[in-house]
């Protein structure tokens, strides 16, 4: 987690088995293990009415632990994008008092969750917990473009080229931090780039 | 007698001035020689003939020229101006007190006639005169919400009131002072508050939650906020900030007085009726350093306040690249002299 931190910024918390029938998962990296961690405090039979949604690395990393939890389903998906169909139709179709715990990187846990309250569910009632990398989803607010797995401070908005400062500012609507010029006054000053979200 | 609308622009040649009766009218928000934020909140009722607050809905000289610039910012942008699908009804509350108060303020120039949902909008300065059903978004060539802020100086939020918090929800926001409607739209007061220094520590923004959640209808409040920009220019969105940014390192000491303005937002705070939202109108006044030190007393005070403001703020507003600049050209006004009290020039 960031060290310093503003109130538009999203806080994570540690996933908890909540009280109900249906419970859906969707992960990606090391969001499998706040999983696995989460399973040693459920009661037995929680995995019955699991759906477990990973998006797994090319390495299958993972995997196997998941399916050790013996969740009613388990689907693999190769990316956010090739899974959010099946998200939404889920979600669409899903009945009341479905449990949502997202689990993984910021970008993932922020995807899903825009997803989730376009769906109408509050965002307030669903279960997060950040693992593995901070590397941040930045919308650059001159071209709007969208930037994934930015490392950086400053970083380069790769739609528009320019040299971005990226804010701690937050929208969950876009799932994104706002990226704004850092150099608009002068584009002669180049601040040194340095690897800060890892 | 009605006003007399200037002919000018905020952008490209930037011919905007202020005539001298409204310099006199300039909503100068300094009451004392320091600034520092506070919850400045206080009822919007009508004050003296003559000044920005003679009618609660304020038009002046440069509202025909403004309405042509929003009309510019949104054919190049239409994300300025946007509406979650549950806000229509609070866009239709909004239409109704635009046109009541610019109809009743300023009846020279508007004219609002209702027989019971037929209504017929008589706006002369813009050579407007449409008849609509109200509540029939499709008896009108925009939105409601879009449709009357087309037609009103200043941005505008409307702002959602559920679970005990505000969302910003709706908005018309071509004039603002660097924040972003397209990114914020959706948060709560508190998170779209969340990149301004200091105030959150000193619980401004629980205090004034607090307060706007319990306005009533027929009660609106207002607060005075301000900043500064180079060159009269309304569109100082972050959207374009590489555009406009680079205006900041180009103020020298011989170009002062003409392009450095003062810009005050007079923000008003309104119950909408039906919706039970609240709107949020954002009027924005320039002046620039040369017409504004035409006030001796205006002069003294802005130079102490500049000169004594905290680092964050001045950083937060953008000042510092052209300050000490700005704070030596003001210098030479202040004989050290003590400043009336109040805000009103001497």
């Amino acid at each position: 987690m960031a060290a310093k931190t503003i109130i538009s910024r999203p806080i994570y918390g540690t996933l908890s088995p909540q009280a109900g029938k249906h419970h859906l998962f969707v992960a990606d990296a090391e969001g499998a293990l706040a999983i696995k961690d989460m399973a040693a405090r459920a009661p037995a039979g929680f995995f019955d009415g699991a759906e477990i949604v990973f998006i797994a690395g090319p390495d299958g990393k993972y995997v196997a632990a998941l399916e050790a939890l013996e969740p009613a389903q388990l689907h693999i998906a190769p990316s956010f994008a090739s899974l959010l169909p099946r998200l939404k139709q889920t979600l669409t179709n899903a009945h009341m008092g479905l449990r949502l715990y997202l689990a993984g990187t910021e970008g993932l846990i922020g995807q899903a969750m825009q997803v989730a309250l376009e769906a109408g569910i509050d965002h307030t009632s669903m279960q997060t917990e950040h693992r593995g990398s901070l590397a941040r989803r930045m919308q650059c607010v001159h071209c709007k473009g969208i930037t994934e797995n930015v490392t950086t401070q400053p970083a380069t908005c790769s739609h528009c080229g320019l040299l971005l400062l990226v804010r701690d500012h937050y929208s969950r609507r876009l799932a994104a931090f706002q990226g704004v010029c850092i150099n608009a006054e002068d584009r002669s000053e180049i601040p040194p780039m340095e690897e800060i979200f890892r | 007698m009605g006003i007399t609308f200037r002919k000018e622009t905020f952008r490209d040649d930037f011919t905007f001035r202020n005539s001298p009766e409204h310099i006199r009218r300039f909503p100068f928000p300094f009451h004392e020689d320091s600034y520092m934020y506070a919850v400045n909140i206080e009822p919007h009722v009508v004050g003296p003939k003559g000044s920005v607050l003679e009618n609660l809905i304020d038009v002046d000289e440069h509202y025909v020229a403004e309405m042509q610039d929003r009309a510019l910012v949104l054919a190049e942008d239409p994300l300025r101006c946007q509406s979650l699908p549950h806000m229509t009804l609070a866009g239709w509350d909004l239409l109704e007190l635009l046109m009541e108060q610019q109809a009743l303020g300023y009846p020279e120039h508007f004219t609002l006639k209702r027989d019971g949902d037929r209504w017929r909008w008589i706006n002369r300065p813009l050579g407007i005169d449409d008849t609509f059903t109200f509540g029939d978004t499709s008896t009108l060539p925009y939105g409601p919400m879009e449709y009357i802020t087309r037609q009103s100086q200043g941005d505008f939020c409307i702002l959602d009131q559920r679970d005990g918090n505000l969302w910003m929800d709706a908005g018309m926001v071509t004039t603002q002072a660097d924040w972003s409607l397209d990114f914020d739209i959706g948060m709560n007061f508190f998170e779209w508050h969340a990149p301004v220094p200091l105030a959150h520590e000193k619980g401004i923004f629980v205090r004034a939650l607090k307060f706007l959640t319990n306005i009533q209808q027929g009660k609106p409040a207002r607060r005075l906020n301000w900043t500064m920009t180079i060159n009269p220019r309304l569109d100082t969105s972050p959207e374009n900030y590489h555009k406009w940014g680079p205006d900041r390192a180009t103020v020298t000491p011989e170009n002062v007085g003409d392009k450095v303005h003062l810009r005050v937002e007079l923000q008003s705070f309104w119950r909408l009726p039906r919706s039970n939202g609240i709107v949020f109108p954002i009027r924005c006044y320039l002046i620039k350093m040369d017409e504004l030190v035409t006030q001796p007393k205006w002069a003294r005070r802005l130079h102490r306040v500049i000169r004594d403001l905290p680092e964050e703020l001045a950083t937060y507003k953008g000042l510092t690249r052209y300050r000490s600049t700005l704070v030596e050209w003001l210098s030479k006004l202040d004989d050290g002299s003590a400043t009336s009290q109040g805000f009103g020039p001497d």
